[in-house]
């Protein structure tokens, strides 16, 4: 009894001496931000020298937002057409299909405020927040989120800021509970939503010479850096059973990169002194023939065609 | 007996610690570094971490051609300066923050799409009043911008 209740006793205090600071500095970050250290001053020597050692490496891939703005730069027209009807929602009901849907309707929303389309914008948002509150993450779209996007529908900055501040709530969410796979498959859903769309807004039946000067085509040529980072994102979380499933269909897709060639030229940076932008110099040589861009164009068409079913 | 509730307590300290530093640090990444991006926007994605002085992170990411970008790196402020460099997929240095006064702010546009490593190091520091190592947020932050709007 008494060894139970000094038991008791001490993960209490455990408990309280650790989650009680860290509620009241979080409080306190929220209300008036400032750059106090988080100190944790209570391991001991050993923990800190073994943790020393573990260098820490994100592998980092790019956002609905950054897939979104790609599009919007390759110069090609706004089509909703090519965007993930609402109505689908309903048919999401595991984590898997949520997830995914998740990030492909992030990439939609994206896309269509770039395009400074506000109420699909607001349409999307929602389904997006269905996805997430499906997922248990109410805190990364809510009311509030939808409320402050209707009274900023002509401040583009306000719209993509909160665009960014929901991929940020549910990519932070995961990973700080160790739930990293579900963010990855998350990003692998936008992704493919955004290289479902540049295929569609592509030529059709691209000739050599259009695969060669075509500048959406290069983009998705592109791609085969990012399933790097796929990769070394699945090898990080390769218990995960939905992942898993997921990345069988990515494989196959990796299988057409893999017969791309990219080279790219030693990189020479060139700073602009007035702008203090620095230009990355370098010179790349796509090698696509037109039948691969066919076989990838169709492998993303079935791929795209069963993440939203 | 006495002996197994402290192992009991040390170990319950040990799981919370990460949980509610990593919490803290999301909401560091969110309030403070976010801000700092501007006018560039954050891309969304979260790569940050509580770091002790001395530990290094690295981050792989694709940057795509004729993009802008700035790479921030934001730490809280009583930790150690931060050196960081970023580096081709050969390791080739492009650009050295030690070399630029320890700024921890970098504006570039590739030419090509192509990847690229951002590597920083804590550098050992002073440590705090007992003696221990300091730790604290470091987040790698990315941020976006569409071609045409001025720089800043």
């Amino acid at each position: 009894m008494n060894f139970r209740f000094s038991l008791l006793l001490a993960s209490f205090a455990a408990l309280f001496l650790v989650v009680a600071p860290g509620c009241k500095d979080a409080k306190k970050a929220e209300e008036e931000p400032s750059q106090e250290a988080v100190t944790v001053d209570s391991i001991d020597q050993q923990l800190v020298k073994d943790v020393k050692e573990v260098k820490e490496m994100f592998y980092s891939m790019p956002s609905p937002l950054e897939v979104a703005m790609i599009l919007k730069e390759s110069g090609e027209t706004y089509n909703p057409e090519l965007m993930n009807p609402l109505n689908n929602t309903s048919r999401y009901v595991t984590t898997k299909s949520r997830a995914l849907n998740l990030g492909i309707y992030t990439t939609d929303l994206s896309y269509s405020s770039l395009y400074d389309q506000t109420q699909t914008t607001i349409d999307y948002i929602n389904a997006a927040k269905e996805m997430a509150e499906g997922l248990g993450i109410m805190h990364a779209i809510d009311n509030k989120t939808i409320d402050r996007l209707e009274a900023n529908v002509n401040n583009r900055d306000v719209i993509l800021d909160i665009i960014s501040e929901t991929i940020l709530a549910s990519s932070s969410h995961f990973k700080e509970n160790d739930r990293e796979a579900i963010s990855t498959i998350i990003l692998i859903g936008g992704w493919v939503e955004g290289l479902y769309i540049a295929t569609r807004l592509a030529e059709d039946n691209p000739t050599q010479e259009q695969i060669n000067s075509n500048e959406l085509i290069a983009r998705i040529a592109d791609q085969k850096l990012a399933l790097n980072t796929i990769m070394k994102l699945r090898n990080k979380n390769k218990s995960n059973e939905h992942l898993a499933s997921v990345m069988s269909d990515i494989k196959e897709l990796q299988n057409i990169y893999d017969k791309i060639t990219i080279e790219t030229s030693k990189v020479v940076p060139v700073k602009d002194t007035a702008t203090g932008v620095t230009t990355l110099k370098s010179e790349t040589s796509i090698t696509m023939t037109p039948e691969i861009y066919k076989q990838l164009k169709e492998k993303i068409d079935v791929i795209r065609t069963k993440f939203i079913s | 007996m006495s002996k197994l509730s402290h192992v009991f307590a040390l170990l319950t300290l040990m799981m919370i610690i990460p949980l509610s530093g990593q919490s803290q640090c999301k909401h560091f990444a969110k309030q403070v570094c976010k801000k700092e991006l501007a006018p560039y926007i954050h891309n969304g994605n979260y790569n940050a971490a509580i770091l002790t002085e001395g530990e290094t992170a690295e981050m792989y990411k694709t940057f795509y051609s004729n993009q802008n970008y700035r790479v921030y790196i934001c730490e809280s402020s009583a930790m150690p300066r931060i050196h960081f460099q970023v580096l081709d997929i050969n390791r080739n240095v492009i650009y050295d923050n030690k070399k630029n006064g320890y700024k921890m702010k970098w504006d570039f546009i590739p030419e090509s799409s192509q990847q690229l490593i951002i590597s920083l190091k804590v550098e050992d520091g002073e440590n705090d009043s007992d003696g221990d190592p300091i730790s604290g947020c470091v987040a790698i932050m990315i941020g976006i911008r569409e071609k045409g709007e001025n720089a800043p």
